[in-house]
């Protein structure tokens, strides 16, 4: 165990080398990106917030039901097959049939072709699942189909949420899927979250309906509150359009009333069906509804042709500025509900990472000292290994890119103070061989020899736990056992190479010194 | 070295684990954890006030008003420093931090809110969840690698080991009210580590001087073993300890709870090895023939 070969020591010098030079990256300047790697902080070491959101998609499965409803009548008709009484009742489509038909109705839901109830064949499954009970039918979504609904509208809400996000303009946001129904959001050197919060609160759904004079309408009509809450009123169900054709908007001076207000302009389809429903309109009153709360409901006076037009409606700058966000970004498929938020402001991250380095200094310094009380020379082996320990740790955590959290900390001083175990196991090992062995290089051999396996077991412990916490840890845990694991490697590296090749040299110069360690 | 007879307090010793478990155990199951945010949902503030003349009082008093459900204030590190906890969470809702913090100072002047923590119940019970799936399969990882690793006996004698050394650690938790959050399962997973760790650096010595010593009964093998790992156990507890104890006192409050739980693990863990492991061996009647057999086959 005692022999190196030249190359042996030349790779173990290089590669000691080249990772610790990324450690010394993280404190200097280098016009390079390969080689100005930096160990990015987490949030609790840098403040920012974290917020965890999830979509509640009911709204989504109701709505995706009752275009569904309306396939499937135009779809029997034209099959000349009759069918009445659709309900949409608990999440799932009941309907009737003529008695001739059943069969053929099973058969077209059945069929793998069918067009109405599309077929997976990977996932060997429908889009719906069917019951058949005398003429009635009940259809709801499979698993898979659920699946699909589900990953469709996160994937639409995840665009808006970094649209949204973006439009703020934070500071590198981090916007990743979560599962299938949820989003994460972290948002680096943000301490107070409240504006981004309230502007993933809105599903930002807006209409332009026309007040209704009379209630009897053949769109039929429902009653909506102002935002404001100060009154009500009855709104045609007709959507006169959607914010789906608004192509941009920005908060404006009114000039005339003083007033600040949302000027926005539609698309070409847009701009033609507003000005169509305004010509129609003279003299009656749109509402501009957001989220089924009417903003305004300014009186038509004139037909409005060319695609602009303005939002007025009590904003002050700031809530203007709101509006022409989530009005520019999109509507949300369903509405997100922050389920977790998380947030630290800087000067508590700054207090952190001071304080973690303080007791890794402190830390590192008894140890180091307590090593070399104990075994004097080898201790400062042990030392050095320790140290090279520490800027391989840190270099691998920054070549990777690794993510630095407050028990990320913790774990290096805990590495520090586990990491010296390998070597004390090896130099007790040797003390008791050197009792009965006259020939030191011998009895050095033997004890790397014997306590081999022991230190391997004692590692993978350790390592095992560190697995674990990896993958059903989140966050600050992760951090953790990430410098818990790679500290273990770059522990039994130290040991094994660079402290036994010190080792070695020490004890084949001086074999007939007595009392070597 | 002179040779210490561990074996002689064998039976004391386990006494008085037992003692230890039990009462532990009926810490756990009748005063039960003190589950921070993390885990039982709700709001954490961390804020810091201007004035030193702010209190825990003052500022209890304050919450109260708000209608947050139960609401707990605790100094945090320095006088100015302090941590609320309440039942309410409601991340929905933008304006709530903003709202506490405005009724908040002007019933005690400035404050800077440094932390806020607001977990729904829906996350917590799912914290909750994959905190114990994760200290389970570590356990079961462990059992499934000593087990590879060693005879059944050394298994049984390890787990027992591992089992007294998260319980008393849950339990001292349990006696002082001291909060369980994510990073004391963290905690928890590394004592695992770390008294498996010394469980088999004994047991490696004990089944080498099985083969070593034909004539000497467990007895008196596991005796020999303490004694031959004692300073390497002594050693690696100390520097260990150190580097905790640098967390504990310089690490800030944030990791106070984490290092703690550390530290306890790490005394009880070395305890163990010697008290609860080897004790198991000789109970279960382990002798040559139980390697040797295993050789065999």
């Amino acid at each position: 165990m005692l022999y190196f070969s030249k190359l042996r020591v030349f790779s173990v010098l290089i590669f000691t080398l080249i990772i610790s030079y990324f450690t010394i990256s993280n404190f200097t300047k280098v016009d390079d990106e390969f080689f100005s790697k930096n160990i990015k902080l987490g949030l609790d070491l840098q403040g920012g917030s974290y917020l965890l959101l999830e979509i509640d998609n009911e709204p989504v499965i109701t709505q995706r039901l009752q275009s569904k409803v309306l396939e499937f009548k135009k779809f029997f008709k034209d099959k000349d097959i009759k069918v009445r009484n659709f309900v949409i009742e608990d999440k799932s489509i009941i309907f009737d049939v003529e008695n001739s038909k059943i069969e053929d109705v099973k058969s077209l839901l059945d069929d793998d072709k069918s067009e109405i109830n599309p077929y997976f064949q990977q996932y060997k499954s429908h889009q719906f699942n069917f019951e058949n009970m005398d003429t009635s039918f009940k259809l709801e979504f499979s698993d898979y189909g659920l699946v699909l609904l589900k990953n469709s509208s996160l994937d639409q809400a995840i665009e808006i949420v970094r649209r949204r996000v973006d439009e703020v303009g934070t500071n590198e946001p981090n916007i990743l899927k979560r599962g299938n129904d949820r989003i994460l959001v972290e948002l680096p050197g943000l301490d107070d979250p409240g504006r981004i919060k309230s502007l993933l609160g809105k599903t930002a759904n807006l209409t332009f309906q026309f007040i209704s004079s009379s209630s009897e309408e053949s769109f039929g009509t429902e009653k909506l509150s102002f935002e404001d809450g100060s009154s009500e009123a009855i709104v045609s169900k007709r959507i006169v359009l959607s914010g789906d054709n608004l192509m941009d908007a920005k908060p404006t001076m009114n000039n005339q009333t003083n007033e600040t207000v949302v000027s926005f302009s539609l698309d070409r389809v847009g701009a033609k069906k507003f000005g169509k429903a305004t010509s129609n309109g003279v003299g009656k009153r749109l509402a501009i509804v957001l989220d089924g709360k009417i903003i305004s409901a300014p009186e038509v006076r004139e037909p409005i042709i060319g695609g602009n037009g303005q939002i007025s409606g009590n904003f002050t700058f700031q809530s203007a500025t709101d509006l022409a966000l989530l009005l520019r970004s999109g509507a949300l498929p369903a509405p997100l509900n922050i389920i977790e938020e998380r947030t630290v402001g800087p000067d508590l991250g700054k207090d952190s990472i001071n304080a973690g380095i303080m007791s890794l200094i402190i830390g590192f310094i008894l140890v180091v000292a307590f090593m070399f009380y104990k075994y004097r020379f080898f201790g400062l082996i042990a030392n050095l290994a320790l140290i090279s320990n520490l800027f391989l740790l840190v270099g691998i955590l920054t070549l990777f890119e690794a993510t630095l959290t407050l028990p990320g900390i913790a774990g290096i001083i805990l590495t520090v103070g586990m990491a010296v175990d390998a070597n004390v196991l090896i130099f007790e090992r040797i003390k008791e061989e050197l009792k009965n062995e006259n020939n030191s290089i011998v009895a050095f051999d033997s004890g790397y020899t014997k306590s081999r396996t022991t230190i391997l077991d004692a590692n993978i412990t350790t390592l095992i736990a560190a697995v674990i916490l990896f993958f059903m840890g989140s966050g600050p845990i992760k951090g953790f056992s990430i410098t818990l694991g790679v500290g273990i490697l770059t522990t039994l590296f130290s040991v094994y190479f660079i402290a036994r090749l010190i080792t070695a040299y020490y004890v084949i110069k001086n074999k007939h010194k007595e009392k070597l360690i | 070295m002179k040779t210490i007879y561990f074996n002689k307090f064998y039976k004391s010793f386990n006494i008085l684990s037992g003692i230890l478990i039990i009462a532990s155990l009926v810490f756990l199951v009748f005063k039960g954890l003190n589950f921070g945010v993390d885990f039982k949902g709700g709001t954490l503030i961390e804020l810091r006030t201007d004035k030193s003349s702010a209190n825990i009082t003052k500022i209890r008093d304050s919450f109260n008003q708000m209608n947050l459900g139960d609401v707990s204030v605790k100094n945090f590190g320095n006088e100015t420093d302090f941590v609320v906890k309440f039942e309410k969470q409601n991340s929905n809702d933008p304006q709530f931090i903003e709202e506490i913090k405005t009724k908040l100072s002007n019933s005690i002047g400035s404050v800077d809110f440094r932390r806020v923590e607001n977990v729904g119940p829906k996350v917590s019970a799912e914290l909750l969840r994959s905190g114990v799936i994760a200290i389970a399969l570590s356990l079961a990882a462990m059992l499934l690698y000593i087990w590879i690793r060693f005879e059944w006996q050394f298994s049984l004698g390890a787990i027992l080991a591992l089992f007294h050394d998260v319980i008393i650690t849950l339990g001292v938790f349990s006696v002082f009210s001291l909060e369980i959050n994510l990073s004391i399962v963290a905690a928890v997973l590394t004592i695992v580590g770390y008294s498996m760790n010394d469980t088999v650096v004994i047991f490696d010595r004990v089944r080498e001087n099985l083969r070593k010593y034909a004539d000497v009964k467990i007895f008196e093998l596991t005796n020999i073993s303490i004694n031959e790992t004692l300073s390497r156990t002594i050693i690696t507890s100390v520097t260990t300890l150190l580097a905790l104890l640098s967390i504990f006192i310089f690490g800030g409050e944030i990791l106070k709870g984490f290092s703690l739980a550390m530290i306890l693990g790490v005394i009880f863990g070395t305890y163990s090895s010697i008290y609860i492991a080897n004790p198991v061996l000789v109970s279960l009647k382990v002798s040559q023939r139980t390697i040797v057999k295993e050789e065999k086959e």
